[in-house]
């Protein structure tokens, strides 16, 4: 470190250059203030961790030392080059001292960027009426903002609507989204609109217009900020995984269906049932589907301790590989233990099979129990209940219209799970619920309470900085040929007295027009060709070892 | 001609909200790969100007890795196309100056790509330690 400081005081331009245990702890911060105003600095450079994580820091301590937050330079000297390197401690040395001079160039011919303030639309709109997007829609209202509630289906409440009693409170699904509901209606400030999908979004940061389809109909709205709560869908097993497909063998909505079909004894098929295996993870943490859908254990625990009330003398087993009931869920394990429960543990690699049976009607599942040194079981079950997991929605029609970021699972990507928990990268687009991976239905609504604490932040204020980081024509080497208009999909350039001009307000600053440009007469803004080639130059510099 | 190189040195471009958390996360991982690889971020790939492809194989880097949006790009629905079109015109400029076309490459790197940006950061240098130091300038 002491090498990269001295090699970076070294530099040209450079007045200040020091090291600091935490950089972003508020006593350095005061420090670079400090170093700022009693040297009347016109840039900053931090080397420390990923731009993704303290940018906004950084930009807000060169504001408080008076420094155009836009004269500021972060330099990745942690993700990219001595976490990356832990191998060759000289290598990435050498390099970070190149990353290092390759931003004080940078900043040098950065020039005070000022950002545009517009006046916000304090309205926003909702996608998908499940529990995530109704208490979204009431925590907009609560806090003072419209929320227009799209849903696809005739009727809200999504997965949950379907379901009885829940882990882990134990109150029944129905009632929960009911009451939802019912407050939804009672407040003014919320617009329900069901049968209905969102088609197309476009418009500048916090005024957006929406256009939404319902029936024939084709509604246009204007909003600050949408937030997407589009939900997921449970797997659905292929014909023959874990036997399904057999008589007795069912998925766990199934199962579900099952337990409110009636009071007293549950019954399949007309026969109290007397004992039933679970077969956990199905479509959960394999291949295709890495993940673990969070849920299930608990939901399933809690079905079985429902049964065995219902049900006295029934024998259950679980065949599972892992069991996460987290939380108050943990209590529900060790009643259902208490009340009878066998939990047998199989290996990844050797799933349990489930076959029909000997005696009528009946199914055999075999497992090998990990807990007792693999020893062979063989269960005898009147059903067999597949534990499955969430999948994503295959929602294109969305994707296309909001430009949704989709994971490699298949859900919605945040910006950072635990920094920026419900961002996307598309600007005016949040995420919550499990649209963006399983979660239970209080983590679904948690997020979509975190998404309307970051709307109100972005609206309540009722101004919004947009980005300066924008396109910018130099005049003189344009000549007008338009090409870069036919470039820009969002509309932001135009002919101005036959010579390009690029608007600061519609401009999303992703440089797609820069390149196109037959006389180079573009630039982006904190992305000059100067800047970059500055850069290139301090990275392509040896460095003495 | 050419002479032994050391490590090569490799100028990645990525983009700042797709592939430079990829390549962040292959650091939080430790996947390790040479740190002749430096990284200059930018918003999307088809911003990238073909002549600092160019630019930076003159200036002595051995090699440009693309580290591209493909299809996850938030800005562009033909971010793709427009990235294909900035390689084949910077193929066109090094083919002018002479200079292989292997010394550039391109690859869809995803937010979550770290292992896939590792591999083919250590296979590119090895590459370009076959083709032999790109001092082209004097
Ligand atoms: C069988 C089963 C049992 C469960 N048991 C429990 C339990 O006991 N405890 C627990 O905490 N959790 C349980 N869960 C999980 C719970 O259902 C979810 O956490 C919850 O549904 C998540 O709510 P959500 O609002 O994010 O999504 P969803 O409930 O999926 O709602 C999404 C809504 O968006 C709508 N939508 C989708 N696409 C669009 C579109 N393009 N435009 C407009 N609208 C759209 C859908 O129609 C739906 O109404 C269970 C799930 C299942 C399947």
């Amino acid at each position: 470190m002491a090498k990269v400081v001295e090699a970076a005081r070294a530099e040209p331009g450079v007045v200040v250059a020091r090291e600091a245990m935490f950089t972003c702890s508020d006593a350095t911060q005061s420090e670079i203030v400090q170093d700022i105003t009693d040297n009347q600095l016109d840039g900053l450079v931090v080397a420390s961790c990923s731009p993704k994580l303290h940018t906004l820091t950084f930009r807000e301590v060169a504001r408080r030392a008076g420094l155009n937050p836009y004269q500021y330079t972060q330099v990745n000297i942690r993700e990219q080059c001595s976490w990356a390197h832990t191998d060759d401690p000289q290598g990435a040395t050498q390099k970070a001292t190149k990353l290092v001079r390759a931003g004080i160039a940078r900043t040098a011919l950065s020039e005070a960027l000022h950002p545009l303030d517009v006046e916000t639309t304090p309205r926003v709109v909702v996608v998908g009426g499940g529990v995530a997007g109704l208490r979204a829609a009431l925590g907009l209202s609560d806090i003072g903002l419209e929320a227009v509630l799209v849903e696809r289906e005739e009727h809200l409440g999504g997965l949950v609507a379907s379901l009885g009693p829940m882990s882990p409170h134990g109150r029944s699904g129905h009632e929960v989204v009911a009451r939802l509901v019912e407050e939804v209606a009672r407040r003014p400030g919320i617009t329900v609109l069901t049968g209905a999908e969102v088609v197309s979004k476009a418009g500048t940061y916090a005024n957006y217009h929406l256009v939404v389809k319902r029936g024939d109909e084709l509604l246009e709205l204007d909003a600050g900020q949408v937030i997407v709560a589009t939900g997921a869908e449970p797997y659905q097993p292929a014909e023959g995984e874990y036997g399904y497909g057999l008589e007795g063998v069912v998925t766990l909505p199934q199962f579900e269906a099952l337990l409110q079909a009636g009071e007293g004894p549950v019954a399949y098929q007309g026969r109290p049932l007397r004992s039933v295996a679970y077969v956990y993870c199905v479509g959960s943490r394999d291949e295709q589907h890495p993940y673990c859908s969070r849920f299930c254990c608990s939901a399933t625990v809690h079905a079985a301790l429902q049964l065995a009330a219902r049900n006295p003398g029934v024998s259950q087993y679980h065949l599972y590989r892992d069991l996460r009931t987290y939380g108050s869920n943990e209590a529900l394990l060790s009643q259902s233990r208490q009340r009878g429960s066998v939990f047998v543990r199989f290996a990844d690699d050797d799933p349990p099979e489930v076959t029909r049976g000997t005696t009528d009607g009946g199914l055999q599942v075999t497992v090998r129990d990990q807990l007792t040194a693999g020893e062979e079981l063989r269960v005898a079950a009147d059903l067999v209940v597949l534990v499955t997991g969430l999948v994503p929605h295959d929602d294109p029609g969305l994707v296309r219209a909001l430009k949704l970021p989709v994971g490699r699972d298949g859900f919605y990507n945040e910006v950072h799970p635990k920094l920026r928990p419900v961002e996307t990268v598309v600007d005016g687009v949040s995420i919550c619920g499990t649209c963006q991976g399983p979660k239970t239905s209080a983590e679904a609504v948690t997020s979509g309470l975190a998404a309307v604490a970051l709307a109100g932040a972005l609206l309540k204020a009722g101004v919004a900085q947009l980005d300066p980081q924008v396109a910018k024509v130099d005049p003189v080497h344009c000549d007008g040929c338009g090409t870069c208009v036919a470039s820009c999909p969002f509309g932001a350039i135009s002919m101005v007295d036959g010579r390009a001009s690029v608007d600061p307000a519609g401009c999303k600053g992703c440089g797609g027009c820069v390149p196109v440009c037959p006389r180079d007469a573009i630039d982006l803004k904190g992305y000059t060709d100067a800047q970059v080639r500055a850069a290139i130059d301090a990275l392509a510099q040896g460095v003495l070892a | 001609m050419t002479t032994v190189a050391a490590a090569p040195r490799v100028l990645v471009f990525s983009t700042n909200n797709i592939s430079d958390p990829g390549i962040d996360l292959a650091g939080s991982s430790h996947l390790h790969y040479p740190p002749g690889a430096v990284v200059i971020s930018l918003p999307c790939t088809s911003g990238i100007k073909p002549s600092w492809v160019l630019y930076a194989l003159q200036r002595g880097f051995d090699g440009v890795f693309i580290a591209s949006d493909g299809d996850e790009c938030a800005y562009l629905p033909d971010c793709s196309e427009r990235s294909a079109r900035v390689v084949s015109q910077a193929q066109a400029l090094l083919s002018e100056a002479g200079i292989d076309g292997q010394r550039l490459k391109i690859a869809a790197i995803c937010s979550v790509c770290a292992e896939p940006f590792a591999r083919q950061i250590r296979q590119f240098c090895d590459d370009l330690s076959r083709l032999g130091s790109g001092e082209l300038v004097a």
